[in-house]
């Protein structure tokens, strides 16, 4: 069942650069779809559009079933250095109207399931970058949402950090089969993660190709390292270096 | 921390020692320049005359600092609300800024017919501007993607003012304040000045003024000890009162260690 449909959406800024020209894109309901391209391709753009943060200067996104709940996790973790973990996990379900103690249950829920049991009551500051990575996910997981749009949210981590963020994720989005939209610039993850990749090229910002990864989910570890993932990997190499090329 | 205060006490003891012996040395009278320790002995024996003073520059003080606070803080709030009612009134706090107290500060005497009363306008008038422009400047510096993030949650402006805004403007609110809080004091005592004799207040520029005219200036000296030590006092309590609002989470509160 299709979930959203992107169709024909432009973006000019109004300083005249056109981030974004004729992309359309549907969505599975339940998918994990990265979005691979070269920086300063207009990825951000379209998540944002999606998300109906930005609007499009052409093109409409339409939602089949009406607008889901939407997870946004940022580049950066942006969170309130002002709140707990604990109070900028819930600060969605506050901004909803959920009662104090209904919110504040389910925000150390979803902690827990990013492994951050026992840190609700720290600050920011004193959380590591993955750590406070970890409380974005949670944030924008928080009210379940049937679409979870993410904007590079491990770009900045360490190799061995994003790994373990990659299978945690994984792990989250097999269990509750939620609508994952994932930006990134790294093949490898993109391969690692995702059911479909949409490659993208810049000047302006267009989907240039779109391809299935058929590996079988749970994918561990050892998946890393099978002759079936790197194969997958010379392949989106290679379509994401024509679309630099072109 | 220990440094922080052991070396100005040091210098302090130091300057105070110089001071003492130049006097004594040089033998100047005490109405041309008084020592510390004479300065100190007009404290004691004149504090019956300048603690009501003290008190009456305080409270105006204070009662300035409370009202910038107000209209500074709530003129921020609107100005960030609505943006032609800041660039409607924006450019008139700049002048208001701008003008030399002291220049305007017969005008409102005149006009308020009331000394205590245009005591308390000049001293706010020279106060409130660094709580509106450091307001406004933290309202306006929230992090752009927290905004996008309210937005989707579809919080309308309100609880962006309340959950977002004012949170992030409070360590600007809080620098605007410890500016201010001086400036209120000066703003009290240059008033006063300018009110002179005239007035029925005696805060401490009067006793200063009335000092002068007397030739008593052991108590000039130490009328203004008193305007000092209010001002570092002041100066303190709201650093303390920054620190503790900020010290959970702001940069400028936590040490090197955290
Ligand atoms: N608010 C804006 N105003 C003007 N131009 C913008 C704005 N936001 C983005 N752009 C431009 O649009 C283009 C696409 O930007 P976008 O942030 O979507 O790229 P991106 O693919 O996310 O890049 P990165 O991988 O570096 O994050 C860029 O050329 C950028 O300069
Ligand atoms: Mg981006």
């Amino acid at each position: 069942m299709q979930l959203v449909g992107v169709r024909g959406v432009a973006k000019v800024f109004a300083n005249g650069v056109q981030a974004l020209d004729g992309i359309s894109l549907d969505i599975e309901a339940g998918e994990f779809l990265s979005v691979l391209g070269p920086s300063g391709c207009g990825k951000s753009t379209l998540l944002r559009i999606v998300a109906g943060l930005t609007t499009p200067s052409a093109g409409t996104v339409d939602w089949s079933g009406g607008k889901p709940d939407i997870g946004f996790v940022f580049q950066e973790p942006t969170l309130m250095p002002w709140a707990t973990a604990l109070a900028n996990v819930a600060l969605p379900l506050k901004l909803g109207g959920v009662a104090r103690s209904e919110r504040e249950a389910r925000a150390a829920e979803a902690l827990g399931h990013v492994g951050l049991k026992g840190f609700e009551h720290t600050w920011p500051r004193e959380l590591s970058g993955g750590m406070k990575m970890r409380v974005s996910i949670a944030r924008a997981l928080v009210t379940a949402p049937r679409l979870l749009l993410m904007d590079e949210p491990f770009a900045a981590l360490d190799e061995i950090t994003r790994h373990r963020l990659n299978a945690d994720l994984l792990a989250l989005w097999e269990r509750s089969r939620f609508t994952v939209v994932f930006v990134t610039h790294s093949v490898f993850e993109s391969v690692f993660l995702s059911q479909r990749i949409a490659v993208m090229a810049a000047r302006p910002g267009r989907i240039v190709s779109d391809l299935a990864i058929t590996a079988p989910y749970p994918r561990t570890e050892s998946f890393r390292t099978s002759p079936d993932y790197a194969a997958h990997c010379r392949l989106v190499s290679a379509r994401l270096g024509e679309a630099m090329a072109a | 921390m220990t440094a922080r205060v052991i070396a100005p006490v040091v210098m302090g003891i130091v300057m105070l020692v110089l001071w003492e012996a130049v006097v004594r040395l040089a033998e100047i009278p005490p109405y041309v320049l008084p020592g510390p320790i004479a300065v100190a002995r007009t404290l004691v024996t004149d504090w019956g005359m300048l603690a009501p003073a003290l008190v009456v520059t305080l409270t105006i003080t204070l009662e300035a600092l409370v009202a910038a606070v107000v209209v500074g803080g709530l003129l921020a709030i609107l100005f960030s609300l609505s943006r032609w009612v800041e660039l409607s009134l924006f450019p008139y706090a700049i002048i208001l800024q701008v003008t030399p107290i002291v220049a305007i500060a017969p005008l409102i005497i005149a006009w308020a017919n009331d000394v205590d009363l245009s005591l308390l306008i000049c001293a706010w008038l020279v106060a409130f501007f660094p709580i509106l422009s450091n307001t406004i400047l933290g309202l306006r510096s929230v992090d752009h993607n927290l905004l996008a993030l309210f937005e989707l949650y579809g919080a309308g402006r309100w609880k962006t003012l309340i959950h977002l805004r004012l949170p992030a403007a409070l360590p600007y609110f809080l620098g605007g304040l410890r500016i201010s809080g001086g400036l209120a004091l000066i703003g009290a005592v240059v008033a006063e000045f300018v009110a002179g004799t005239g007035g029925s207040a005696s805060g401490l520029a009067y006793r200063i003024l009335e000092a002068g005219y007397q030739l008593r200036i052991p108590r000039m000296f130490a009328a203004l000890v008193l305007i000092s030590a209010a001002g570092i006092a002041i100066y303190l309590l709201l650093s303390l009162l920054s620190h503790l609002l900020l010290r959970r989470w702001h940069e400028s509160a936590i040490g090197p260690e955290g």
